[in-house]
């Protein structure tokens, strides 16, 4: 199981949080203006990596916050948590 | 090879079956082949076994990082069935089915195919409904498909609650009764045989780290066992597509995660057909050793670990006793999870890929098993005559850039549908 670190509410169970996905996709700035290929590359394409991946999850049970966790897919190891709105501390790797 | 039958099962009795041959040899590589498949679990061997036998490829090597069928061949929950209603899966999976009904046969091995059908629940009426509609494309697409009252799902599964104040309440159910199961490893040893009988190299024990490429097309691939030249190589590494194809450069439509199942100690026969309920998240057979085998839904997030957490398993224990309230005092014996490549339309990847001579073979999400034969005999005939049959014509890395996805589930751009 999973214990996440909600950084409002401290380390809570898997269960009480929903997953986001991939945290580190960025929705094209001007929709307009951005082309097929990159709207394609935003809507499917990932890179899911093996190793550490920086993904989002909301704290549904709890404060309903979403926040961010960069976690490492070959071990489930959680390395960072924090807010959704900001970097992660440390680097990705 | 020696031919498999009751005089060689006689023969070898009375020499005390010691003197069985190898079912394949162990060769070292070669320096090249005209065709390195990356996967030796059931879709690579497939592919291989038809490469040699339908299109004449024969100078083919397999490469297995591991053992044969170690991965997601070993870890599925054996349920074959062809049961879907957009008109590019149900021919794919039909041609899977057609091939499944003369397997055993055609390898001359029993892979223990069993029709004892497969039946989904339906829980509610517009669900029995949206049933009926699957069942009438499935018939114009010439599969068969039978829509049960809640008096015949009740008489077909007397241990399913049926009653009025259940929590799922069984509103009828869409039966195919040509679905089934069948033996997952047999399925791996069998196409192995055949394909190591028709001059393919099974090298086991090999990883592949690299994709040598030259100019834009593939020379070959880098092993533990050294390099492998090769003028096409084919990719069918179920849960680790995304990895294998980044070393050609490439990012795909998939996310890694883990399914799980779960199996109960055996017990006599008491389910002699595949359950699913969509509604309570579940789906049990019983095998023929008497275990209760069952699973449910991913565990949800990204993850290449063959390893899932509690939550599901409970999830799905739940399920299934809501279901079969005569289940409850089964102990669960063993619980394990399998990476499954999930596309953002829960469809598969069958095609070429920008790279020459680079073919794909994934992201089945959490239903390759039952695609086995169809799977490779589509992509030998793809890798062999360098562009796609009818069949897997629709499954391109493109679709997803064209509007032309395949969402059975009408879910959209998420990786958790089937």
């Amino acid at each position: 199981m999973h214990l996440i670190k909600c950084p409002w509410c401290g380390e809570r169970a898997e269960m009480e949080f929903t997953y986001g996905g991939d945290g580190t996709l960025t929705r094209p700035a001007d929709p307009e203006a951005a082309s097929d290929a990159e709207w394609t590359d935003y809507v499917y394409f990932r890179d899911n990596p093996r190793g550490p991946h920086e993904e989002l999850w909301q704290h549904a049970s709890g404060c309903r916050r979403w926040i961010k966790v960069r976690r490492n897919t070959l071990t489930h190891e959680i390395l960072a948590t924090g807010p959704a709105d900001r970097p992660l501390e440390g680097n990705a790797s | 090879m020696t031919r498999y039958s009751i005089f060689s099962l006689v023969r070898n009795g009375f020499g005390g079956h010691r003197d069985w041959p190898e079912a394949w040899r162990s060769p070292d590589p070669k320096p090249e082949y005209d065709v390195v498949i990356i996967g030796g679990g059931g879709h690579g061997l497939a592919t291989a076994y038809y490469l040699a036998k339908e299109h004449g490829v024969a100078n083919v090597a397999v490469v297995e990082k591991d053992w044969l069928g170690g991965g997601n061949t070993g870890r599925n929950t054996t349920i074959v069935r062809s049961n879907y209603m957009i008109a590019s899966n149900a021919h794919l999976y039909e041609k899977s089915m057609k091939l499944w009904e003369g397997l055993s046969q055609d390898l001359n091995y029993n892979v223990m195919f069993s029709q004892r059908g497969v039946l989904n629940l339906a829980h509610s009426d517009p669900q029995l409904d949206a049933f009926a509609r699957r069942g009438n494309s499935m018939r114009l697409n010439g599969i068969d498909a039978e829509l049960l009252d809640r008096d015949q799902v009740e008489a077909m599964v007397p241990l399913l609650d049926c009653s009025d104040d259940a929590r799922y309440p069984v509103m009828g159910g869409l039966l195919q009764r040509r679905g089934g199961t069948a033996r997952h490893d047999a399925v791996a040893w069998g196409y192995a045989r055949g394909a190591d009988s028709r001059g393919v190299d099974i090298i086991q024990q090999c990883e592949v780290t690299g994709i040598r490429r030259d100019g834009g097309r593939v020379t070959g691939v880098e092993t533990s066992r050294g390099f492998i030249g090769a003028k096409k190589i084919g990719i069918a590494v179920a849960g680790h597509t995304g990895h294998v194809a980044a070393m050609a450069g490439l990012r795909l439509p998939i996310e890694s995660h883990v399914l799980q199942a779960m199996v109960s100690e055996p017990v006599k026969p008491v389910l002699d057909t595949v359950v699913t309920s969509g509604a309570a998240h579940c789906y049990i057979s019983q095998t023929d050793k008497g275990d209760l085998v069952f699973g449910g839904d991913l565990d949800g997030w990204n993850t290449y670990a063959q390893r899932g957490n509690f939550p599901i398993i409970e999830h799905v224990t739940a399920a299934v006793l809501t279901l079969f309230p005569a289940f409850s005092r089964l102990r669960l014996m063993r619980a394990w999870g399998g990476v499954v490549d999930m596309t953002m339309d829960g469809s598969p990847i069958i095609a070429k890929l920008p790279v020459e001579g680079l073919f794909l073979n994934g992201g089945w999400c959490y239903g390759g098993f039952k695609a086995t034969p169809g799977s490779g005999w589509v992509f030998a005939h793809t890798i062999a005559q360098n562009r796609p049959h009818d069949l897997n014509a629709a499954f391109t890395l493109e679709r997803f850039g064209q509007g032309r996805t395949i969402d059975e589930k009408g879910a959209g751009p998420v990786p958790g549908a089937h």
